[in-house]
């Protein structure tokens, strides 16, 4: 009985091994002559991507890869249990070139749960190496394969349930440069697309569990540009200064989305479409990228400012955190892009200044504070109660509170100038930032007085009367 | 020193429990999500330890068993992570829990350690048909409760430190800590490996790829068995894991023949 448990035991030694007969390396494989020497892989975090391949030979490049689980935000306040390659996600970046002969090392850190494995999209063989790869935890497993095809490619994990280990960001890019190589351009950088499956709803806060129904549902919570709401916006910009070239290595890891891959402000000189060599097209808008694939773009930086990469199905931007930036500096442009020259009243009717629609005859202009209050109740309703809301309380993060605001106090021709000049930029109102446009409104001295009143004699405001006087005297001050 | 060790040793060994404590498992049948739908398997009554074996019991085992010490296990039995957080041989050190699972012990270990005490490994499938049962049901594997409270430990990493074994929730059968502790050795875990014997779809590494899950949708949810089988698959009986432990089973009492 014992001897044959010890057998079956001996048996399951081998046995993962199923989908390919078992090959001790290097000494056993001959390798073509063509291959000349050995190198150590440069491997990056994204945005980064490895230096250029400027040898004109194929040699043999040995890549070494740790599997680690690891938590890692997701998004502010939220964290997400990530499960990468090389601890980033996507992971991180491979380049080779057409003809060499990979030897690949896949460890797994032993403080990981699951086991792990690599299917390598620019693999020609049995599963891309996922089987030659499957590794225990605490354990390594090494193979080794010829780059044949050069291009683009996906790399990921591929052990059941895949969609899981896809979804919790194993993925990344092994780019297969050509043998001719690409152009030489000023910028490269790396960015992945992910769509990420959590308990909460996007932006609860804490360590988030993966969900598989949403998942199975395709319906994610976040779907983000290297791992994390924010990876690549503000300090974390990419940057390229004005005259530059760059070029995106955009490879989308999915598991389930396609991307509507667009950078907004800029046209694409030149993407390689779906990450291959031979179909170049040019002067593209959004290039679609589907789930497992990639694309490479090229354009080059004409003028100075915030280029935004999004996923174009906009509420994945707006909402759920598809959003990066790079920041192109140097000196403006305006021949190519002026940027706002001058911002003035739409005038459907012509030149004369825009009346806003009244009934009836003009009323005569109000003789007391309590008229001009009643009056200017009305004009609010029809202006601003939209923005600003009926009991002058704003909404959170979009527009300013009126009612009780401390910037609206503080100074009544900076709220007289707001009016009639229209007010754009970052300002803290009781406490909160906000930062969009109001715009100008075309409201004539009087009402613009009765309005001005009307808020500032409402909501526990100081109750200040403005005259049609205050108000010409700030109109005159434009600009 | 050396008195005050050996006097902390002695009386180690003299607490260490002799055995875990066990309860029996009424037998039955349940399906497999890697089967073909409706086939089912069927485990005979058993009996099983109410939790894992821990550190101090196992190193109760070390000592009597000198062979199966860190620095002197015959490597054909255990891999180099052999008991690898412990501090010395014959020390658990701040990283082992007394109370603990014991990690990083191999196929082989775990078999030496139960024949010792007369137990043998649960069976692949008499662990499956307890780990389906939840506090109230015998199969919970349909509950969303239950899948989500199973999978959200697996999309955590382990702790450092692992938790006291008995300190687990029980399930109806009042067996503790078969989801949210470690993984478990089982006898043959070599067989989740093929997806079962009597699968007529002829493809022997197709459940655990991505179009196993797509041949039978009503059982593509059930990823924590996935994950179990991909677990099982990667190891060899020398693999010491971190995460892994054990726990042991014994046959039922042969039914008493009623006499005619």
């Amino acid at each position: 009985m014992k001897p044959i448990v010890i057998a079956l035991g001996l048996l399951g030694a081998l046995i993962p091994c199923y989908a390919e007969s078992e090959i001790r390396l290097n000494e056993t494989i001959k390798l073509p002559p063509e291959i000349r020497g050995e190198e150590i892989a440069v491997l990056t975090d994204p945005p980064s991507v490895p230096p250029p391949i400027t040898r004109r030979y194929s040699t043999k490049v040995v890549v070494k890869l740790e599997v680690i689980e690891k938590v890692m935000r997701m998004s502010d306040g939220v964290d997400y249990t990530f499960w990468t390659f090389g601890g980033c996600v996507p992971g991180k970046f491979i380049r080779v070139r057409q003809g060499d002969f990979v030897e690949f090392h896949l460890m797994n850190h032993p403080t990981s749960k699951m086991p792990h494995n690599i299917d390598l999209h620019a693999v020609t063989g049995q599963g891309g190496g996922a089987a030659a790869s499957f590794t225990a935890p605490g354990h390594s497993s090494t193979f080794s394969f010829r780059v044949l095809n050069p291009g683009l490619y996906i790399y990921h994990c591929a052990v059941a349930p895949v969609g899981m280990h896809v979804a919790n960001g194993m993925y990344g890019l092994i780019y297969v440069e050509p043998e001719e190589g690409l152009p030489k351009v000023d910028r490269e950088f790396y960015v992945v697309q992910g769509d990420f499956y959590t308990k909460g709803r996007n932006g609860e806060q804490g360590l988030q569990p993966f969900d598989m129904e949403k998942a199975i549902d395709e319906k994610p919570d976040y779907v983000v540009f290297n791992g994390s709401v924010g990876a690549m916006v503000g300090d974390k910009a990419m940057t390229a200064k004005k005259g530059e070239t760059v070029r995106v290595f955009f490879g989308n890891g999915g598991p389930n989305l396609s991307s509507s891959f667009h950078v907004i402000g800029e046209i694409f000189d030149k993407v390689y479409v779906e990450g291959g060599t031979k179909m170049i097209n040019q002067n593209v808008q959004t290039t679609m990228v589907p789930a497992g694939g990639s694309a490479i773009l090229e354009f080059k930086c004409e003028v100075p400012g915030t280029l935004i990469l999004v996923d174009h199905a906009l509420t994945r931007a707006f909402n759920k955190g598809a959003i990066g930036m790079i920041k192109v500096a140097g000196d403006s442009e305006p021949s190519t892009y002026s940027g706002k020259i001058d911002d003035m009243v739409y005038l459907p009717e012509g030149g004369t200044p825009q009346t806003m629609p009244q009934e009836g005859k003009p009323l005569a202009a109000a003789t007391n504070k309590t008229e001009r209050m009643d009056r200017g109740k009305n004009v609010f309703a029809a202006n601003c109660l939209a923005c600003h809301q009926a009991e002058g309380q704003g909404i959170p993060a979009a527009f300013p509170p009126l009612a009780k605001s401390d910037f609206l106090n503080a100074d009544v021709d900076r709220a007289i100038g707001a009016v009639v000049h229209g007010l754009t930029g970052e300002i803290t109102v009781n406490g909160n930032k906000f930062n969009s446009v109001m715009p100008a409104l075309a409201l004539n001295d009087e009402d613009t007085a009765n309005v001005l009143t009307f808020v500032l004699n409402s909501w526990d405001n100081k109750g200040a009367e403005v005259q049609p006087e205050d108000v010409a005297k700030v109109r005159a001050e434009k600009k | 020193m050396i008195h005050r060790v050996l006097l902390l040793f002695g009386c180690l060994l003299a607490v260490a429990p002799a055995e875990v404590p066990m309860v029996r498992i009424e037998g039955g049948s349940y399906a497999r999500p890697l089967e073909k739908s409706g086939q089912t398997r069927q485990v005979a009554t058993f009996s099983l330890d109410v939790r894992q074996v821990t550190n101090a019991e196992y190193l109760a085992f070390v000592t009597e068993h000198p062979e199966w010490r860190r620095s002197r296990v015959n490597r054909l039995f255990a891999d180099e992570s052999y008991l690898r957080h412990w501090t010395g041989d014959s020390e658990l050190g701040p990283l082992a829990a007394p109370e603990a699972p014991v990690t990083n012990v191999s196929w082989f270990a775990a078999r030496a350690f139960l024949k010792v005490q007369g137990k043998r490994l649960p069976t692949l499938d008499e662990w499956e048909f307890v780990a389906r049962a939840d506090e109230r049901q015998i199969d919970a594997t349909g509950d969303p409760e239950f899948r989500k409270h199973i999978l959200a430990w697996y999309s955590k990493p382990a702790p450092e430190v692992l938790p006291a074994a008995d300190t687990m929730p029980a399930n109806l059968y009042g067996v503790r800590g078969l989801h949210g502790l470690v993984w478990e050795w089982t006898s043959n875990f070599v067989a989740s490996m093929s997806g079962g014997e009597s699968r007529s779809d002829g493809s022997p590494d197709g459940p655990l790829f991505c179009g196993g899950a797509a041949t039978d949708p009503n059982k593509a949810v059930e990823y924590a068995d996935f994950m179990r089988v991909a677990l099982r698959s990667s190891l060899q009986g020398t693999f010491c894991l971190g995460g892994l432990g054990f726990r042991g089973a014994k046959d039922a009492p042969a039914p008493i023949e009623p006499k005619p």
